[in-house]
C-alpha cells in the first residue's frame, strides 16, 4: 500500500476527510516551501501537493502562472526542490505529492524522474498534461515503485470514460470542479455535487476535488460528496506578499490559519 | 530496429556532388543530400499519423483532461466531414472565389539571374485573400466550428497572418471570433492588428512570458480549457495535440497538390528541389506532403536562426533542439535541462516559436526532409533581393526560405528548377523591416 492509500484508510476508519493544500515549490525561495511544509504539516493537513514550476502551465489560472514564473525567475531547480524535499520529507507527516508537467518529466527521463522523486521522499504525482491515454508506461513504472500516480476527471469526461479513468488512478481520483483553469471562485458550479454524486457510484477510490475551492463554506458544502479538498490559487496568492523576514513570518501564519480554518470546516 | 538501420543503408548513391550549403545546420560537415533522400521502398508516410496522432514516435495527445473530449469530437465530425462531398465542394468553392486558388507558380527570372545557377520558382501563397497561406486552414477549420455546432472561435496569432485569416473566415461565416496576440507581436505587426479589428475580432493582447507567439498559445489553451463546450480552437500551425497537426496539413495540403500539377503542366516534371520556412511548420507540411512519395525531389525546411546559434537567439528547434513535450504535443521543442521551454528569437514573428509540428521531427528522423536555419541578417538580405529584383515584397517568414533558395540555386545548373513556397506577403513587415535595417546599420 502506498503512503497516500493509507492516508485515506485512516481518515475512511475514522470518518473523516482529507484536507490538501498547494504550494508551489520556490515562491519566493525554497526555504519559505520548506518552513510552509512544516507548518501545514503541524497544523494537521493531510496531504501536501507541491506545485514544481513550469513556463508553460495551460491549466492554471493567473495566481499560479504567476507564482510558477517568480518561482522560475528566482532561479528554482529541479535539483534544489529534490534536494529541499529531501531534507524536510522525513520532518513531515503528511505524504507530499508533486504537480509537475510531464514536459519536466520526459526531459528528465521517466526512470530518473521516479529514482529521484521517491528517493527525495515524494509519494505521488499529479500530472495535469498526461491524459490516462498516454501514461501507460508511466503508470506502470510508478505502480511498481508504490508511487501514486493520480488521474484527473473533468465535466467534460463521458461516463465511460470517467471509469476507466477510475480504474487506472492511484491513491485517489482528483475530480476538477469545473472545465476552466485553477483560480479562486466565490460559488461552485451549480451541477458539482450532482456530478461527485453521480461518480462516487462508479467507484471506491477516493475522490478529491480540486479547482475554484477557497472557502469554509466549499468545504462545508462538499464534505458529504468528497473524500478531500484540494486548495490552491487562495493559498498560492499569499505567497506573492512575502518579501522580507517580517511579511515571511505573517505570510506562513496566514497560511497555517487559513489552512486550520479548513481543516476545521471539513471535519 | 533491423528493417531502420537496413532501410539507411541501402539509401540510393549520391548521384550529384552533395554542395556546402551556407546557411549553418546541425552538422557543420553535413552538405545538402542532393540526391534522393529517402529508400525507394513505396512509402506508406501518407497513411500517418496513426490512430493515437503519432508520427513514428512524435505527437500524440499532451493535454489536460478537460480537453480530451473537444479533440476527440473533432477528430470524429472530420473524418465525418473527409467522406462527405458535399463539405471538399464546399470547401473548394471558397478556395477558389474567396480566396482565389490556385495561386500562380511564378518564375523570379531576375532573382534567379542575378544568383546565377538554377531557375527559383515561387509558390504565390502570397497572392491569396489575406495575404498568406493561413486562409487555407481557418476556411476548413471554421466549416468543422459550424459542422461541430460550436458559436464561438479562439485563435493565437503571431505575425497576426494566421488571426487575420481567422477573423476573415469568421466574418464570412457570422461566427465571433477572439485573437490572442503577444504584445510585442502586437507591436511589430501593427497593421495585421487593425485589419483584423476591422474584421470584427476581439484582440486580447498576452502579456505573460515572452509575449510572442508561445505565450499566444497558452492563453488560447486556458481560454479553451473554460470554454470547450460552445468554442472552438481555430490553431492556426500543425502544432498542437492531435488531430491538429493532422487537419492543419491536410487543409494546407492544397499548395504541395497544386504544385505537383502545375510542375508537370509547366516543365513536365517535378521541381528539382522544394523549399519552404518552417515556424510550426503549416506551410511547409502542405506543400511537402504530397510530395513526400516523390521520394526523387528533396525537400528543405527553413527555420529561424535569428541572431546566432546560441540559447535564446533563434528559433530552431528542428536545428538545436531536443525531443520534448510542448503544448500538447511530443517533437522537437527548445528547452532548459529541466524542461523549461526556452525564450526564442527572430525577427519574424511567424517563426518566433519554440516548437514545431510533431510530422516534421518525424521527416526530419526518417531524413526525408533536411532542415537548416537561417539567419535575421540572411533574411532581410533576401527580403531586399525579392522586393528590388521582382517587384514582391516577400513575408519576412517566408524570406527565410527565399534566402535557403538562393544559396541553393547558386550551386546548381540552369536547367534546374528550385521551388519556393512564397508563403505570405511582407507589407505586413514594411515597418519593422525599416527599424531592424536601421539596428543592422549601428
Ligand atoms: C507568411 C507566413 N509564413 C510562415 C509562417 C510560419 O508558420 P508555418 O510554419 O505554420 O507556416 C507564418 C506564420 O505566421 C506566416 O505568416
Amino acid at each position: 500500500m502506498s503512503a497516500v492509500d493509507e492516508v485515506f484508510v485512516r481518515l475512511r476508519a475514522d470518518g473523516k476527510k482529507a484536507f490538501m493544500p498547494f504550494i508551489t515549490a520556490g515562491d519566493p525561495d525554497l526555504e519559505f516551501t520548506a518552513d510552509c511544509l512544516r507548518a501545514l504539516d503541524a497544523v494537521g493537513c493531510h496531504l501536501i501537493e507541491l506545485g514544481i514550476p513550469y513556463s508553460d502551465p495551460i491549466a492554471d489560472g493567473p495566481t499560479i502562472q504567476a507564482s510558477y514564473t517568480r518561482a522560475l525567475n528566482a532561479g528554482t531547480r529541479l535539483d534544489a526542490i529534490f534536494e529541499m524535499v529531501g531534507r524536510v520529507s522525513s520532518e513531515v507527516k503528511a505524504p507530499i505529492i508533486s504537480m509537475v508537467s510531464y514536459a519536466i518529466i520526459f526531459r528528465l527521463g521517466i526512470d530518473e524522474f521516479l529514482r529521484r522523486a521517491t528517493a527525495a521522499g515524494l509519494s505521488g504525482a499529479i500530472v495535469p498534461d498526461l491524459p490516462v491515454d498516454e501514461s501507460e508506461q508511466f503508470a506502470a513504472k510508478c505502480e511498481d515503485a508504490d508511487f501514486s500516480l493520480i488521474q484527473l476527471i473533468t465535466p467534460t469526461t463521458s461516463g465511460d470514460r470517467a471509469v476507466q479513468i477510475a480504474k487506472k488512478s492511484m491513491g485517489f481520483i482528483y475530480y476538477v470542479s469545473i472545465a476552466g483553469i485553477t483560480g479562486e471562485r466565490k460559488e461552485l458550479p451549480p451541477e458539482l455535487i450532482e456530478n461527485l454524486t453521480s461518480l462516487r457510484k462508479m467507484t471506491e477510490l477516493p475522490i478529491c476535488v480540486g479547482f475554484g475551492i477557497s472557502q469554509p463554506i466549499h468545504a462545508e458544502l462538499l464534505k458529504p460528496v468528497a473524500d478531500g479538498l484540494i486548495v490552491g490559487s487562495a493559498i498560492v496568492r499569499r505567497m506573492a506578499d512575502v518579501k522580507d523576514d517580517v511579511s515571511r513570518t505573517r505570510t506562513l501564519k496566514e497560511i497555517s490559519e487559513f489552512a486550520s480554518t479548513m481543516i476545521q470546516a471539513i471535519d | 530496429m533491423f528493417g531502420e538501420s537496413a532501410q539507411q543503408e541501402l539509401r540510393p548513391p549520391v548521384t550529384r556532388p552533395a554542395k556546402e550549403f551556407l546557411v549553418s545546420s546541425r552538422s557543420d560537415t553535413l552538405a545538402f543530400d542532393l540526391s534522393s533522400s529517402f529508400s525507394s521502398q513505396p512509402s506508406s508516410d501518407s497513411q500517418l499519423p496513426d490512430a493515437k496522432g503519432r508520427f513514428g514516435k512524435f505527437g500524440g495527445r499532451f493535454v489536460p483532461e478537460t480537453l480530451v473530449a473537444a479533440l476527440d469530437q473533432l477528430q470524429s465530425e472530420y473524418e465525418k466531414a473527409q467522406g462527405d462531398p458535399e463539405f471538399q465542394n464546399r470547401l473548394d468553392a471558397l478556395l477558389k472565389d474567396f480566396v482565389g486558388r490556385p495561386s500562380p507558380l511564378y518564375f523570379a527570372k531576375r532573382l534567379s539571374d542575378l544568383c546565377g545557377g538554377a531557375q527559383i520558382w515561387f509558390k504565390r501563397e502570397d497572392l491569396n485573400h489575406t495575404g498568406s497561406h493561413k486562409i487555407n486552414n481557418t476556411l476548413g477549420q471554421a466549416l468543422l466550428t459550424l459542422r461541430m455546432g460550436k458559436s464561438r472561435v479562439i485563435a493565437e496569432t503571431g505575425a497576426g497572418q494566421h488571426g487575420v485569416a481567422t477573423a476573415t473566415a469568421c466574418a464570412h461565416f457570422g461566427i465571433p471570433c477572439v485573437v490572442y496576440m503577444g504584445e510585442e507581436d502586437v507591436r511589430r505587426q501593427q497593421p495585421n492588428v487593425q485589419s483584423m479589428k476591422l474584421l470584427g475580432a476581439e484582440i486580447h493582447p498576452v502579456t505573460t512570458g515572452s509575449r510572442t507567439l508561445r505565450d499566444a498559445v497558452n492563453e488560447a489553451m486556458r481560454d479553451w480549457m473554460s470554454s470547450v463546450v460552445d468554442t472552438h480552437y481555430i490553431l492556426g500551425s500543425v502544432v498542437g495535440p492531435h488531430p491538429f497537426p493532422k487537419i492543419v496539413r491536410d487543409f494546407q495540403s492544397v499548395i504541395g497538390r497544386e504544385t505537383i500539377n502545375q510542375s508537370k503542366d509547366r516543365f513536365g516534371r517535378l521541381p528539382d528541389i522544394v523549399v519552404a520556412c518552417v515556424g510550426g511548420g503549416s506551410n511547409a507540411a502542405g506543400m511537402f506532403y504530397p510530395f513526400v512519395a516523390e521520394t526523387d525531389v528533396p525537400l528543405v525546411g527553413i527555420e529561424a536562426g535569428g541572431r546566432n546559434s546560441s540559447a535564446g537567439n533563434h528559433a530552431s528547434p528542428l536545428t538545436y533542439g531536443e525531443p520534448g513535450v510542448l503544448h500538447g504535443s511530443f517533437s522537437y521543442v527548445l528547452q532548459d535541462d529541466d524542461g523549461q521551454t526556452q525564450d526564442v528569437h527572430s525577427a519574424s514573428a511567424g517563426l518566433d516559436y519554440p516548437g514545431v509540428g510533431p510530422e516534421h521531427s518525424y521527416w526530419m528522423s526518417t531524413g526525408r526532409v533536411q532542415y537548416r536555419s537561417c539567419t535575421d541578417a540572411q533574411a532581410l538580405q533576401a527580403f531586399d533581393a525579392v522586393a528590388t529584383q521582382e517587384g514582391i515584397l516577400p513575408a519576412l517568414e517566408s524570406s527565410h526560405a527565399v534566402f535557403a533558395a538562393m544559396e541553393i540555386a547558386r550551386s546548381r545548373t540552369p536547367d534546374e528548377i528550385v521551388l519556393v513556397c512564397l508563403s505570405g506577403r511582407g507589407d505586413k513587415d514594411a515597418a519593422e523591416i525599416q527599424r531592424l535595417k536601421k539596428e543592422f546599420d549601428k
